[in-house]
């Protein structure tokens, strides 16, 4: 008995049923195509390097939330989310296992935990994780090996284009191409936009304003937009990359030009550097301009009388 | 006719509105009835009566000789037994007079209609009548009727909105006094020369619309205005965005747009006073949640405490452990049964254990669920953290005092965070070490 005393709290006294998990499960829902097309494409080898990367994931952040004595966040999926993403970021083969565990540990242990866990971090954990694991094991990951059961080695289609061959867009859109485990099918991709809009997780902002900027620069150069929207990692990396909260500003202005500058630095990469692919590098660059952009993108409040009119 | 805007922001909350389609059902009067001198903005009153004095419904018991004040009359005859100081959820203490009712509500004998002819005798009416803004917030009416000579206001809004979960007691005034209601907005806008009429309600009460519109004089510029549903969507500043256009600037009023915006209650008993001459000791409260038997729209009297007022609805189901006086985006939980209610007060809502507990705090995802629903374009994400680290500077350049502490951002947050909580240290550190600088 609470002898006739009340509990007595701040208002509102009531909440939404929205939870992060809740979120990160949606995610991960999304995810799901693309990696169904992914075990389809590259069969059984896909399949384990997503759970080994999710799982590693999992227990590297159980490990650090124990050792360093802090609240378990497990639960919130959110390291199961990086974990996936990065598993799609890597080639199908066989040295992605014990690359996506050092994918992971960079990703949840440096990128993420140590930045202050999640909500802290500047750059989002799965794509700096790709960007160190291309600098430091180059030659594993672009190890690209075509669809099917043989495991042929070929090169992605940005890499073929820049000597001259071009890939045809059915391919480029079911995904009968080189290339990492969830780069390659758009189809997949966009089946994954179409369940985060519609389950309000993201807003159109950042995947409009990324895909848009490099289709028109694109077009603007004298290339093809259509293939450079469909080819590499951008579907990946605007849909599911760039569109990660933490990392990404808050406002609607801020995220088209988050989206904008993304789009701006990969289609430079593409067309001026030397190689074949910008994504995951102009995600981590516009990373770091976050807080900046977030800075100088607050809204005008309701009723606000500027001092100096 | 349709809103003039969408508000930008909001939730839909579910609507709860169990007690929308039952009669009110007027509460026998109590043995004893608890009367604080404050029910209102601005300054409380002084007791103006002693222990052992008998009084009558609707004798003055109260008065403040400050301008932003509305007197305070008993709700029952009967003997006051003590004058006392009541502890409110708040920690504030306010003095407050106990009667105990003689059950019989002798009306005091100098009650009768008022002599209303020029704007001044309407002005001193409304302020002997008591009335202060019935939506909750309490304003006193004589007050918000008479803004300074500059401002000119050439739109009465009448905020039928209704927009906290549960509430229903709006609608059944505007159902059940619809007459008063038109009869109150005609007063007001013949002796303030005040030309448009917009009554807002939000569109599920769709009844309410069709009885306002039937009823109003429509060459005289009444409209009953279809809103649509969205928490806060009844919040002064958004209604009179809503149904004008107009933005309220920061720091300012209604008057300052031309406006003046009255609960539809509150308007409906102006008609009622000047007509009767009783000064406002009754009330229409919602009485819903859980753990009540019958919830049902109450009429009782101001000063009954929450523990009979409950118990007139078939009382506790099981054991309460959370009762709101107001709607769960917006009310104030209080700490004990024992609590008299008070003239502004629309709703009591109980709740058991499983209802009351939040979910634990969990870290900002930095989601921007709060910045696209926040009614005022504030971003309280920003807001909590400068408030949890003391930035008072940083409080201020992001507009932390025009948050209107609806509760919307802490509702969608799925981090569970305490954002409404921390605004309000915020305001808070903003108040007392700003003023510093």
């Amino acid at each position: 008995m609470n002898e006739g005393r009340l509990f007595v709290n701040s208002s509102p006294h009531l909440k939404s049923m929205r939870t992060t998990r809740g979120i990160m499960f949606d995610v991960i829902i999304a995810l799901i195509p693309a990696v169904i097309f992914s075990i389809y494409f590259f069969s059984f080898m896909a399949a384990l390097i997503v759970v080994v990367s999710a799982a590693t994931a999992v227990v590297f952040e159980f490990l650090y939330n124990l050792l360093a004595k802090k609240k378990q966040t497990v639960g919130n999926l959110s390291a199961v989310v990086t974990g996936i993403l990065l598993a799609l970021n890597l080639p199908p083969v066989k040295s992605s296992l014990w690359i996506a565990a050092v994918g992971t540990f960079v990703a949840i242990v440096i990128v993420k935990m140590l930045f202050g866990g999640i909500g802290k971090n500047i750059f989002n954990p799965a794509i700096a994780a790709r960007v160190f694991l291309t600098v430091s094991f180059a030659g594993q990951m672009t190890d690209w090996v075509a669809p099917g059961a043989d495991a042929i080695s070929t090169a992605t289609p940005l890499a073929l284009i820049q000597n001259g061959t071009i890939t045809g867009y059915l391919d480029l859109f079911l995904g009968n191409i080189g290339g990492s485990l969830g780069e390659t099918s758009a189809l997949a991709l966009l089946i994954g936009l179409i369940w985060l809009l519609s389950r309000k997780v993201i807003t159109w902002h950042i995947p409009v304003s990324f895909v848009g900027t490099v289709a028109l620069l694109s077009f603007v150069m004298g290339h093809d937009p259509l293939f450079h929207v469909l080819s590499g990692g951008l579907l990946l990396g605007a849909i599911f990359m760039a569109t990660d909260y933490v990392s990404s500003p808050t406002t609607w202005i801020g995220k088209l030009i988050f989206g904008f500058g993304c789009g701006l630095i990969t289609i430079m990469i593409r067309l001026f550097g030397n190689l074949p692919e910008g994504v995951s590098f102009s995600i981590l660059f516009m990373n770091a301009l976050v807080p900046l952009i977030d800075r100088y993108t607050v809204p005008k409040s309701f009723g606000e009388v500027k001092a100096n009119a | 006719m349709k809103q003039k805007n969408r508000i930008k922001g909001g939730v839909k909350t579910p609507h709860y509105k169990n007690t929308a389609k039952a009669e009110t059902k007027v509460m026998p009067v109590p043995d004893k009835v608890e009367i604080t001198m404050l029910h209102h903005i601005g300054a409380p009153c002084l007791p103006t009566v002693s222990k052992g004095d008998q009084v009558f419904v609707g004798t003055k018991i109260g008065d403040s000789d400050k301008f932003v004040s509305a007197p305070i009359h008993s709700s029952v005859s009967g003997t006051i037994t003590q004058i006392t100081k009541r502890l409110m959820s708040n920690g504030s203490y306010v003095d407050s007079v106990i009667i105990k009712s003689d059950g019989l509500q002798t009306i005091d004998p100098s009650i009768e209609p008022p002599v209303v002819n020029t704007k001044e005798d309407f002005l001193r009416a409304m302020r002997e009548s008591g009335l202060v803004g019935l939506g909750g917030a309490g304003f006193p009416a004589h007050v918000k009727l008479n803004p300074p000579g500059d401002k000119k206001i050439d739109y009465l809004l009448i905020n039928a909105a209704e927009c906290e979960p549960y509430i229903t007691s709006d609608y059944r005034e505007s159902i059940e006094n619809s007459w008063n209601v038109i009869s109150g907005i005609n007063i007001v806008m013949d002796f303030l020369g005040i030309e448009n009429v917009l009554i807002g309600v939000e569109d599920n009460k769709p009844a309410t619309i069709k009885v306002l519109n039937d009823i109003a004089d429509t060459d005289k510029n009444i409209h009953a205005v279809s809103l649509k549903s969205k928490y806060p969507q009844g919040a002064e500043k958004m209604l009179i965005y809503a149904l004008t256009g107009r933005k309220v600037p920061a720091g300012g009023l209604p008057m300052d747009v031309g406006v003046i915006v009255m609960n539809v209650a509150s308007v409906s008993f102006v008609a009622k006073y000047l007509k009767t001459g009783m000064p406002l000791v009754r009330k229409r409260l919602t009485v819903d949640g859980a753990v009540v038997k019958e919830p049902a729209n109450v009429d009782c009297c101001v000063g009954t405490y929450i523990k009979d007022l409950i118990d007139f609805c078939g009382g506790f189901t099981e054991e309460p452990y959370k009762i709101l006086m107001g709607g769960p985006m917006m009310g104030v939980a209080q700490y004990t049964v024992d609590m008299p209610v008070l003239k502004q007060n629309n709703a009591i809502l109980a709740f058991n254990k499983k209802q009351s507990e939040l979910p634990e705090e969990t870290a900002c995802i930095r989601c921007g669920s709060c910045v696209r629903s926040c009614p005022m374009s504030l971003m309280p994400q920003q807001l909590d953290i400068l408030a949890n680290s003391g930035n008072v500077e940083g409080l201020a350049k992001y507009n932390v005092m025009s948050c209107i502490e609806c509760g919307t951002c802490s509702y969608v947050c799925p981090a569970k965070r305490h954002l409404v909580q921390a605004i309000r240290k915020g305001k808070t550190l903003v108040k007392t070490k700003g003023s510093k600088k």
